[in-house]
């Protein structure tokens, strides 16, 4: 059981509360209709799959129901940082 | 019979003997003592047989690495507990307990052919020789395996004893209270702040209960732990996993060790702990010598003969040969003689041994041999002797005795440091695997960190021996059955990672973890590949450290409180009402609502006919509902469904079909503008909480400048579905506020007024193809508003229907239902919904999918009725279509039935079903095989009762 640290409640609380959401930082094409068939294919569907530091979405589903950043590394599970939704991903989070 | 009671010594309380039953016969022990102590004392030898070969097997350990005295106790009906390790049963007085997988006694064994025919089980048995055919699996070999290959029965009546969970947090946790972890707990709680010792025996102390030396200096340090105010001491809890962030599961035994008349409260409690820091004060576990006979009941490891002797006052026989790779098997062979136990001989592998040991041994009258190796144990159900030789090689020499003592050196215990990642570092000198770096804030101290003078010894544990190996009973896993040629065959037949090696053998996969296998197996395989044993690398530990009970896991959450069931404010009149119910999500519905002996088709075509021709009455309180606020509502849902929606008057309806972002439907529902800013939305009764955070996921993360509000009201409103020719009819006394009238009220709309005196959303809209009206009124109301619509109905010949023939009208009408007729594959052209797609918008959610190239292919699926050759036959939901009966094999299968019912309206059965090209197929036969015969059907439209809409907007 991890405790997550949600940046709008200011507090750890356990994982049970959070929802994962898949990679951060992708926006949604502002104009999905230009989009050629590959460039539709890699926002809908590719993703970075790190070994490592992985910035990601979680929401506070059972609390403030608010989506947030995270940046979590896929070996050791251990979040290094959390951070609100349009804030960018905080420099020197990769070890 | 060959262990005894010793005249003195020990733990145990002679004054307080205990009676208990093993296998039926009685025997007598003393308080203190464990189920196994109490029965090698009564001179048994004969604790188990083995998984595979069933070979008689006796005691091994005195602890959790006791891979043989596995047996089931039985504290009465519906709690009797298989697999229990004996040596860490407590006796309690009229235990009862026995022996698992023999049939039909212990000591006469049917399966125990399976040993004379051992060379046909060789490693990787199982995957060579049940591959096929495979339809033998499941009918022949599956339920013989189970029957010879099994440890003990589970109970049959569901488990009446209850189990409780709690948290505790603290700032040290340590794990096990042997001195090195009393020592620590005491270290920690000199800095203040909450510390937590638990330890897996009834009473603290580790090794040093069978050191009678230390028993003075650990009652010191007792007291000590009794005095420290912000101590928390549990034994009988076992920390089973340690997982991230300092979080440690264990398990409180609190019942088990009392005789049933003494035992209150809860069996077991869990403990979730979470800890500042962990100290892991494991200890080590005695590696067995791998040898020729090594598994003949009588043989055990050193450590054990000493803990029954030291701790519980029990010799292991009359003439005990210690075979020893290491110091320590000397020291335990001295302690043994010192308490009055007949140790015969010392046999050490090593050709040098410290002067200062076998002085000592040779005073206390004990023969040495040193540079021997055991070649053979004679005996089968108990030890009778052993032959040894030099070097395993030289000549033969017997040697009476009725116990031998194996000290092959020590596995320090690194399970829970594993669980953790913490890193592993080869220690030479123990030839085991040490604590490295942690991860979590977490350190190693005692024995289970290496740090303790455990004397010399050799790194193999393979004993040399003139005998073949391959010829040899020499056995690494006791539990599982491998012994050491089994894996030399299996790096012999090309595996090389010790994970490969580890299945193919199944060493160290009991139940015990390779407790006492793991680090002899991985020897053997390093010796096999030729490549040091730290490169071969260990296999993964994972909890739980040893077996659970489910009812700890599962606690509190059975029965009502395994999953919360959703009520509908009309679910205790349905109750009341002789309704069957049925579970959708987490909702509880009424499916129906059978009279005098009905069965569900009969109560079914009663429904749907009375709901055609007059009128019923059905609960949709379960829709899903949220509440859409703001001045870019309109805007918002324009984006979020494929309908347009801003044109939508208020005081209007509007279904809605939403998509996911790849083009796929995944919940639809009608949904009612209440104001310019105002929506009233329905989702799906499973779809509800999906569907609000894929809303709000677009809401908060994608369109943050949109001014609006989500807010869930499932459980706001109370839904009453009223639906037939007379619907209005019924409502229009009770209904104040609106105007009912077909022109002032039509399909599709929405109105505000009172119902029965209570505030109503209405609305007018129909899942039945009949004039109906859904009441949304607050929940609190909602039964009392269902009573006066039931009572104002009864002149009208009102009916209460459920699921079932909500399912079966909307299904005349081809209203599809998300989640049954689709399957997450399926777009809106598939369903035959392009009319609800608005072709205008610049974007919605899943539009640029729809547009890829593959989602116009010929060949999809698409959503079709279908109407049998004979109009009785009722297709069967999930069965596969074809379109050529008579195809070969594989035959190729177009599609599927979705829905299928008996309709009351059509005098026969419908059904609905996606095939391929569907749409271009109407009017053809296609034809769904099934067991016995082929069923012929017509492609149908997905309509099949009032087409032009009539009856729904009279």
């Amino acid at each position: 059981m991890i405790l997550i640290h949600c940046p709008y409640c200011e507090e750890d609380r356990p994982e049970v509360e959070f929802t994962y959401g898949g990679e951060a930082h992708i926006a949604r094409p502002l104009d999905p209709g230009a989009l050629d068939d590959r460039q539709w294919e890699t926002y809908l569907y590719i993703r970075r799959n790190p070994r490592g530091a992985h910035a990601e979405r979680w929401r506070h589903a059972h609390g403030c129901a608010r989506f947030f950043n995270a940046v979590r590394d896929t070996v050791t599970d251990r979040f290094e940082v959390t951070y609100k939704t349009g804030e960018p991903r905080p420099a020197g989070d990769t070890k | 019979m060959s262990g005894y009671r010793l005249a003195a010594g020990g733990r145990i309380d002679r004054s307080r003997p205990l009676a208990f039953s093993f296998d039926g016969q009685g025997y007598q022990g003393f308080a203190g003592d464990s189920l196994a102590s109490a029965l090698v004392a009564s001179g048994v030898t004969l604790f188990g047989r083995s998984f595979k070969y069933h070979r008689p097997r006796g005691l091994v350990g005195m602890g959790p690495e006791e891979p043989n005295a596995l047996v089931t106790v039985d504290r009465g009906p519906a709690r009797i507990t298989p697999n229990l390790r004996a040596p860490q049963v407590a006796l309690h007085d009229g235990l009862q307990a026995k022996s698992q997988n023999r049939w039909p006694s212990l000591k006469f064994d049917v399966a125990a052919l399976n040993d004379v025919f051992g060379a046909l089980f060789p490693a990787g048995f199982y995957n060579k020789t049940f591959m096929w055919p495979r339809s033998a699996w499941e009918k022949l070999y599956e339920p013989v395996i189970r029957q010879l290959a099994g440890l003990g029965d589970s109970p049959v009546a569901r488990d009446p004893d209850h189990y409780d969970a709690t948290y505790a947090h603290c700032e040290v946790l340590v794990v096990g209270g042997g001195i090195a972890g009393i020592t620590a707990t005491l270290e920690a709680a000199a800095h203040g702040g909450r510390v937590i010792l638990i330890d897996e025996q009834d009473e603290l102390g580790g090794g040093a209960l069978a050191d009678p030396v230390q028993w003075a200096a650990l009652d010191a340090l007792k007291e000590k732990l009794a005095a420290a105010g912000n101590v928390t001491v549990m034994t009988r809890t076992t920390a089973f996993g340690y997982y991230h962030q300092n979080f440690i599961g264990a398990t409180q035994s609190l019942t088990d060790h009392l005789a049933p008349a003494d035992a209150s409260g809860p069996r077991e409690r869990l403990w979730r702990i979470r800890a500042g820091e962990v100290v892991l004060a494991q200890g080590a576990i005695e590696r067995p010598l791998v040898f020729n006979g090594n598994d003949v009941p009588g043989v055990m490891l050193a450590s054990a003969g000493r803990m029954l002797a030291l701790r519980y006052g029990v010799a292991v026989g009359h003439a005990v040969v210690v075979m020893a790779a290491h110091d320590s098997g000397w020291r335990d062979a001295l302690a043994l003689a010192g308490a009055g136990v007949h140790v015969a001989a010392i046999i050490d592998v090593r050709n040098v041994v410290g002067a200062d040991l076998a002085d000592a041994a040779r005073d206390a009258g004990i023969a040495v041999h040193i540079g021997c190796a055991i070649t053979a144990v004679h005996g089968r159900h108990a030890v009778t002797g052993v032959t040894f030789a030099a070097n395993g090689t030289g000549p033969a020499c017997k040697l009476a005795c009725d116990a031998v003592l194996m000290a092959g050196g020590w596995t320090p215990s690194v399970h829970l440091w594993s669980h953790a990642k913490g890193s592993l570092t080869w220690s030479e000198a123990w030839g085991a695997y040490l604590p490295g770096t942690p991860i979590e804030n977490c350190r190693a101290v005692g024995a289970g960190a290496g740090a303790w003078d455990m004397g010399h010894g050799v790194v193999t544990a393979v004993l040399p021996s003139h005998i073949d190996v391959r010829a040899q009973k020499a056995f690494v896993d006791f539990q599982n059955d491998v012994k050491a040629r089994d894996i030399h065959l299996a790096v012999q037949e090309g595996m090389r990672s010790i994970e490969h090696i580890k299945r193919y053998t199944t060493n160290g996969m009991a139940t015990d973890q390779g407790k006492t296998s793991n680090l002899n197996g991985l020897q053997i395989a390093s010796a096999a590949l030729g490549r040091p044993v730290e490169q071969i690398g260990l296999t993964t530990f994972r909890p739980p450290y040893t077996p659970q009970t489910f009812g700890a896991l599962m606690g509190h959450h059975k029965d009502a409180l395994f999953q919360p069931v959703r009520k509908s404010p009309i679910d205790e009149w349905a109750t009341e009402h002789g309704a069957v119910f049925e579970n959708v999500s987490n909702w509880r519905r009424a499916r129906y609502f059978p009279r005098g002996g009905e069965d569900m088709d009969a109560a079914v075509l009663r429904e749907c006919a009375a709901v055609r021709r007059s009128v019923g009455i059905f609960d949709a309180s379960t829709l899903g509902k949220i509440e859409v606020v703001g001045p870019d509502a309109a805007e918002f849902l324009n984006r979020m469904y494929t309908n347009p929606w801003k044109g939508l008057q208020p005081g209007r309806c509007r279904y809605g079909l939403l998509l996911r972002e790849d083009g796929f439907i995944t919940d639809d529902g009608v949904s009612a503008r209440m104001a310019d800013d105002r929506f009233h939305l329905t989702t799906t009764t499973g779809g509800a909480a999906r569907v609000l955070g894929m809303m709000e996921d677009y809401l908060q993360t994608e369109w943050s400048d949109l001014d609006v509000w989500l807010t869930s009201t499932t459980e706001q409103w109370a839904v009453i579905a009223l639906q037939g020719p007379r619907a209005r009819d019924v409502i229009a006394p009770l209904v104040s506020g609106i105007d009912l009238g077909a022109e002032a009220f039509p399909h599709m709309a929405v109105r505000e007024g009172t119902i029965a005196g209570v505030p109503t959303r209405l609305f007018r809209v129909s899942f039945t193809g009949e004039l109906g009206f859904e009441i949304n009124v607050p929940a609190s109301e909602g039964r009392k508003v269902w009573e006066e619509v039931w009572d104002a109905g009864q002149a009208h010949g009102i009916t209460a229907y459920g699921t079932e023939t909500m399912h079966v009208l909307r299904a005349e009408k081809g209203f599809i239902i998300v989640g049954q007729d689709t399957d997450g594959t399926m777009t809106p052209y598939d369903m035959g919904l392009d009319w609800a797609v608005g072709k205008k918008k610049p974007d919605f959610v899943g539009k640029r999918s729809l547009a890829r190239p593959d989602m116009g292919l010929p060949g999809r699926k698409q959503f079709i009725g279908l109407l049998t050759e004979d109009p009785q036959d009722l297709l069967e939901e999930g069965a596969q279509v074809v379109a050529d009966p008579d195809a070969p094999m594989p035959m190729p299968m177009i599609g599927h039935v979705t829905s299928s019912y008996r309709s009351a309206a059509l005098g026969r059965t419908i059904a609905l079903a996606v095939i391929a090209d569907g749409r271009a197929r109407i009017g053809q036969t296609i034809f769904v095989p099934m067991p016995g015969k082929v069923i012929r059907a017509t492609v149908t439209a997905p309509m099949f009762y009032d087409a032009e809409g009539s009856r729904l907007n009279a």
